[in-house]
């Protein structure tokens, strides 16, 4: 039986870890994940949990000490946010491309400058072709549900890729709701054990992150691609454990009121809650809307994008990321993409929304779905490219 | 997961078969690896000038200077660079150090 409670995002991270009692936490605070490990380093001085923890000068140094533990067999996690997650750049691609399944809780902020330290995701996006998976969160209880799978997606033997638990800085990370935890026995006997093929520590000499020539690195490099997208079916593998468990289904993406709809938005994260609201009322009002929202964003579901959204009429893709590419963020990149070969195809429309702890509104959200709208009434999008709720 | 040794790790491998991350799962494995094809100046050993001082073998940084029973034998360029450093500390001009031609037998069979 489930657990009911009330914690904010942060401290069900925390707390999930503190049921899944890794072997090292290596971490170095910075807002607004540092509640994590500090929660967890409490649970630590309690002796609640056997893992070591590794307090450190730097995040950088936070991922180096977690690549050198994953290396000799442990289960490391960390935690961080915006420029910390720049600072462990290095190290991202360290501990991918060496196959190390690192779990790391990134509470999503922006990034500098101006130096801001609230919600946007340009920090992980950032991070998007590190070689990291990239689970997204919704709500607390998702945050928590997401860091339980998460050691069991990165670990499989067919995908051994570091893992992101990301969650929206302050609006889920420090914003306190209902909860539903499951029991520590059973989060155990699911998280189980890291129990890698070799290790640094196991029976027999071994080396990692050797020095790779031009007659090898591609060999690599192509094998670590095929651990992202094995990583799509052990997701849902996973997830369906997941759900046996708790009742609790995930996917890759997940589908509001799509059946009919002739607009839709595609977005990450806290946002798609609003944009649920805006939904339900414009539904209640007629209107043919709704909404899909990415969980995994790497590895990028292609296929399922596609099969959702295809037939819609417009698509507003928004990004909470600025991504400076002068033709939209990432994820409308991605979008577009994912959609090119479909046949019929929605018009899609980029909106950046939501930087630096902009508020998003369900009024915002309905502004969007009015703008899809008049989109579609002429069948072209004048601007493809739009800023949402920005002054000018 | 694959498991293979070094030795199995050759430049025809295919992706599916290569270590996760190049992995290497055994230690030692410097001694096969050819590390001669690097050379651009060669040392020749002359037997008749050496007085088996073995001021050299310690010197060479891999394995280019076998020693046996005390003695050390020809080089074996399979592993030598071309860094001359044996060249270097031989106080009995045992040891030329000439430019590579790569026309020669390396010691290993190959050109």
């Amino acid at each position: 039986m489930g657990i009911r409670e009330r914690l904010s995002g942060n401290e069900a991270v925390a707390y999930a870890l503190k049921q899944i009692n890794p072997d090292v936490m290596g971490a170095f605070p910075i807002t607004p994940s540092t509640e994590i490990p500090q929660y967890f380093s409490q649970y630590v001085a309690n002796g609640e949990v056997d893992t070591a923890f590794i307090p450190v000068e730097s995040e950088h140094s936070a991922l180096s000490a977690c690549i050198g533990a994953e290396a000799a067999g442990a289960r490391a996690v960390t935690a961080t946010s915006s420029c910390g997650l720049a600072l462990m750049w290095e190290l991202l691609y360290v501990a991918a491309s060496s196959r190390l399944p690192i779990t790391l809780a990134c509470v999503n902020r922006a990034l500098s400058g101006p130096i801001n330290i609230n919600n946007d995701h340009s920090d992980s996006m950032g991070a998007r072709d590190s070689g990291w998976l990239q689970l997204y969160a919704e709500t607390n209880q998702e945050a928590y549900d997401n860091m339980l799978q998460a050691m069991r997606i990165a670990e499989h033997p067919d995908v051994q890729l570091p893992v992101m638990v990301c969650q929206d800085g302050f609006i889920t990370s420090h914003a306190i709701e209902n909860i539903e935890l499951v029991e520590t026995d059973a989060v155990r006997a699911f998280a189980g054990q890291y129990r890698p093929e070799h290790s640094l520590l196991g029976p027999e000499p071994m080396s990692v992150g050797p020095y790779d020539v031009p007659a090898y690195y591609m060999e690599h490099k192509r094998h670590q691609a095929q651990g992202m997208i094995n990583a799509k079916r052990v997701i849902l593998d996973v997830a369906r454990e997941f759900e046996r468990m708790t009742g609790r289904g995930y996917g890759l993406i997940e589908t509001c009121r799509m059946e009919d709809a002739e607009c839709a938005l595609v977005l990450i994260g806290s946002s798609a809650g609003t944009a649920k609201a805006a939904v339900e009322r414009l539904r209640a009002a007629g209107k043919r809307v709704g909404l899909v929202k990415i969980r995994a964003f790497r590895p990028f579901p292609a296929e399922e994008l596609a099969a959702a959204l295809q037939n819609c009429g417009a698509v507003a893709v928004m990004d909470k990321c600025a991504g400076f590419s002068a033709a939209g963020g990432p994820l409308f990149a991605e979008v577009c993409a994912a959609l090119y070969g479909a046949a019929p195809r929605p018009l899609l429309v980029s909106y950046t929304y939501g930087l630096g702890g902009r508020d998003v509104t369900v009024d915002s959200m309905e502004r969007v779905f009015g703008e899809l709208e008049e989109t579609l009434r002429t069948g072209a999008a004048a601007e493809p490219c739009r800023w949402l709720d920005v002054r000018g | 997961m694959n498991s293979k040794r070094a030795a199995e790790i050759r430049e025809d491998i295919r992706w599916q078969e290569i270590t996760p991350g190049g992995a290497v799962y055994e230690g030692g494995t410097a001694s096969a690896v050819k590390t001669g094809d690097w050379r651009v100046m060669r040392p020749v050993f002359h037997a008749d000038r050496c007085r088996q001082c073995l001021l050299c073998a310690p010197t060479c940084p891999d394995m280019a200077i076998p020693v046996k029973d005390g003695k050390r034998e020809d080089f074996d360029y399979f592993y030598c660079k071309g860094c001359g450093i044996c060249f270097k500390v031989c106080p009995f001009q045992a040891i030329s150090f000439e430019k590579e031609t790569h026309q020669e037998v390396n010691g290993d069979g190959n050109p």
